[in-house]
């Protein structure tokens, strides 16, 4: 099985702000939008060395998602930042008709999502936003593990056309991606190779993954860990290809279960070949304040329950 | 060479008589707010606005027009095909399926002269100020045009945008307000009354100007090269251009009745009728 550490834990949206500090030296169409939200979403580099291309639009989410599509117009390539769910679901009919149906180039970025913001609570807590945003026709959705795989991201989808929902978090978790990875949106990545199950994990659940299948090696049960950056579009050949060898599989994202990577795997499932799915999701309940860890164990997040999750669905082979 | 006011004034005919005819041709469509705002598109597009020949979305080197108020695509439309954006014949397919003039302006469809989705309001606002300042960025010396409907600032993201341009000095847009006083339900006044609007605008530290006589040619050339010559000064500048909806056919004027009404072929042959041009080029 191949190995991958920790090269030492970092928060993923700072990733992202590696990122758009790159970004600000190499594309100068690029322009970052901000609600009042600089140092969370790390934009202070781009700020301070861009003030020019960088707009600061206040507590005014929806008029931040107006003034990104109308930049585009003029060739700009806005990002916009703030928590997840003042990105999303805060400002839907915005993105919906200004962004998705004009078909404008404004990248979404969205720090603070899922349970791990921790202590600020279900207000602050969106886990609803992946199922917000594939919903939208053109929309592409990436979730992203870690810190290299966000700055990766963030490089790359400056370089695609069209709209684009990039999803991080908060907490400082496992650095493990090696940095010079290509990232290739809509290209699942296989992380470990095996033979009884696949694991198709997302976002803060990929490392989670990756502890889950060494339990099970222990438990001589051999694991096929994906990492599916992009879950829109979703590399489907990479799940069928595992699926193929494994006949099951186990999907684990920091999302309600419903709308989430879950059901867009089931998707795929049933179009193309039936076979038994287990669930690491919310279940359909609303966040709570406590420690990133404290929730990731309440609603059953983390290794434990992928672990308990792939005895369920080999039983059901 | 522009037109003069009287081949404007026929223009402004021609495009009531497209108004009618397409939303008569599939009964449905918003007649009052277009012939209210049929004179202040056509002296737009046909004097005020630099613009390049032919369509691209970026728009780099002239002045562009976002319309908020995406329920008057009929005139909308009108004034693209008129101006030379795509073809008058194909105004007979508005609201059809397989169209490109769908029910409410996009540009899902490539339809060209359009560069933004509006339909869902408020959202117009944002949209000009962002390509204002993305001309900004270009070193680009030209005016974004923006319209919104009198009761679409009843949208809270319009006040959002509203603060926002002139605290960050965006004052190479002319945003025009259409001051008809009506919404689908009755007046302004009666629905949500907002008082007054240049108070608000004023608060808001924008320039505010108003044509009193906003269905006539001649007072909005006047009114708009003001605003053109208040733009570059620190201010974003607002146009509250009082219009009467369903100016220029009497049974459609002074109620909200034809704010989403088509007429029938009787009242249509009559409102045709009202609107009667030599050179009549009907599509």
């Amino acid at each position: 099985m191949k190995k991958y550490t920790n090269t030492g834990s970092k928060d993923t949206r700072s990733g992202f702000g590696a990122g758009m500090t790159e970004l600000g030296q190499k594309n100068e169409n690029v322009v970052a939008l901000c609600a009042d939200l600089i140092g969370s979403l790390k934009f202070d580099d781009f700020k301070k060395n861009h003030p020019e291309r960088f707009f600061q639009i206040g507590i005014a989410e929806a008029n931040m998602i107006g003034i990104a599509a109308g930049l585009t117009v003029g060739g700009k390539i806005p990002f916009t930042g703030t928590f997840a769910n003042f990105s999303t679901g805060r400002v839907y009919d915005q993105i919906r008709q200004s962004v998705a149906y004009s078909e404008k180039n404004v990248k979404i970025c969205a720090s603070h999502a899922g349970l791990t913001l921790g202590e600020d609570g279900a207000t602050h807590q969106i886990l609803e936003d992946i199922g917000l945003m594939k919903m939208l026709p053109g929309m592409t959705v990436i979730n992203t593990c870690d810190f290299n795989q966000t700055k990766a991201a963030t490089l790359a989808i400056a370089d695609h056309h069209g709209p684009v929902y990039l999803r991080f978090g908060r907490p400082v978790v496992p650095n493990f991606m090696p940095a010079d990875e290509p990232f290739e949106i809509g290209k699942a990545i296989v992380l470990t190779e095996g033979s009884d199950v696949t694991i198709v994990a997302t976002g803060h659940l990929v490392w989670e993954a990756l502890i889950a299948a060494e339990a099970l090696e222990a438990k001589g049960i051999s694991a096929e860990v994906i990492n599916i950056h992009t879950i829109k579009p979703l590399d489907e050949e990479a799940i069928l290809n595992s699926l193929a060898k494994t006949k099951c599989i186990v999907t684990a994202e920091e999302h309600n279960i419903l709308g989430g990577l879950g059901e867009s795997v089931s998707r795929v499932l049933a179009l193309n070949s039936p076979l038994p799915q287990e669930f690491v999701a919310v279940n359909d309940s609303f966040g709570e304040s406590g420690t990133p860890e404290q929730l990731m164990d309440k609603y059953k997040l983390n290794n434990q329950a992928i672990v308990e999750a792939v005895e369920k669905v080999m039983k059901r082979k | 060479m522009k037109p003069n006011t009287q081949q404007l004034n026929d223009l402004t005919i021609q495009v009531r008589r497209d108004i009618l005819r397409m939303v008569h041709a599939v009964n449905s469509g918003h007649p009052g707010g277009s012939l209210g705002c049929a004179e202040f598109l056509v002296v737009l597009y046909q004097n005020i606005m630099e613009r390049k020949e032919g369509f691209d979305m970026d728009g780099i080197g002239e002045d562009l027009f976002f319309l908020s108020n995406g329920h008057i695509s009929p005139v909308f439309y009108s004034v693209l095909a008129r101006s030379g954006y795509f073809p008058v014949s194909e105004l007979a397919t508005f609201r059809l399926i397989n169209s490109r003039l769908q029910g409410h302006p996009t540009t899902h469809d490539g339809l060209p002269g359009v560069r933004i989705a509006s339909g869902s309001l408020g959202q117009g606002l944002s949209v000009g100020i962002g390509a204002a300042q993305a001309k900004k960025l270009n070193g680009d010396n030209h005016i974004i045009y923006t319209l919104h409907g009198d009761g679409e600032l009843q949208e809270g993201q319009n006040w959002e945008a509203i603060m926002y341009a002139s605290a960050k000095k965006v004052d190479n847009l002319i945003a025009t307000i259409d001051l008809n006083g009506k919404q689908i339900d009755g007046s302004t006044d009666e629905v949500l009354a907002m008082g007054s609007i240049r108070a608000k605008f004023e608060a808001f530290d924008w320039d505010v100007l108003e044509i009193e006589k906003g269905n006539d040619i001649e007072a909005i050339i006047a009114g708009m090269n003001d605003a053109k010559s208040r733009t570059g000064k620190g201010k974003p500048v607002c146009v509250l251009l009082h219009t009467e909806m369903g100016n220029g056919v009497d049974f459609m004027m002074y109620s909200h009745a034809w704010h989403g009404k088509a007429p029938n072929d009787t009242q249509l042959e009559i409102a045709l009728g009202q609107n009667y041009t030599e050179g009549e080029s009907d599509y």
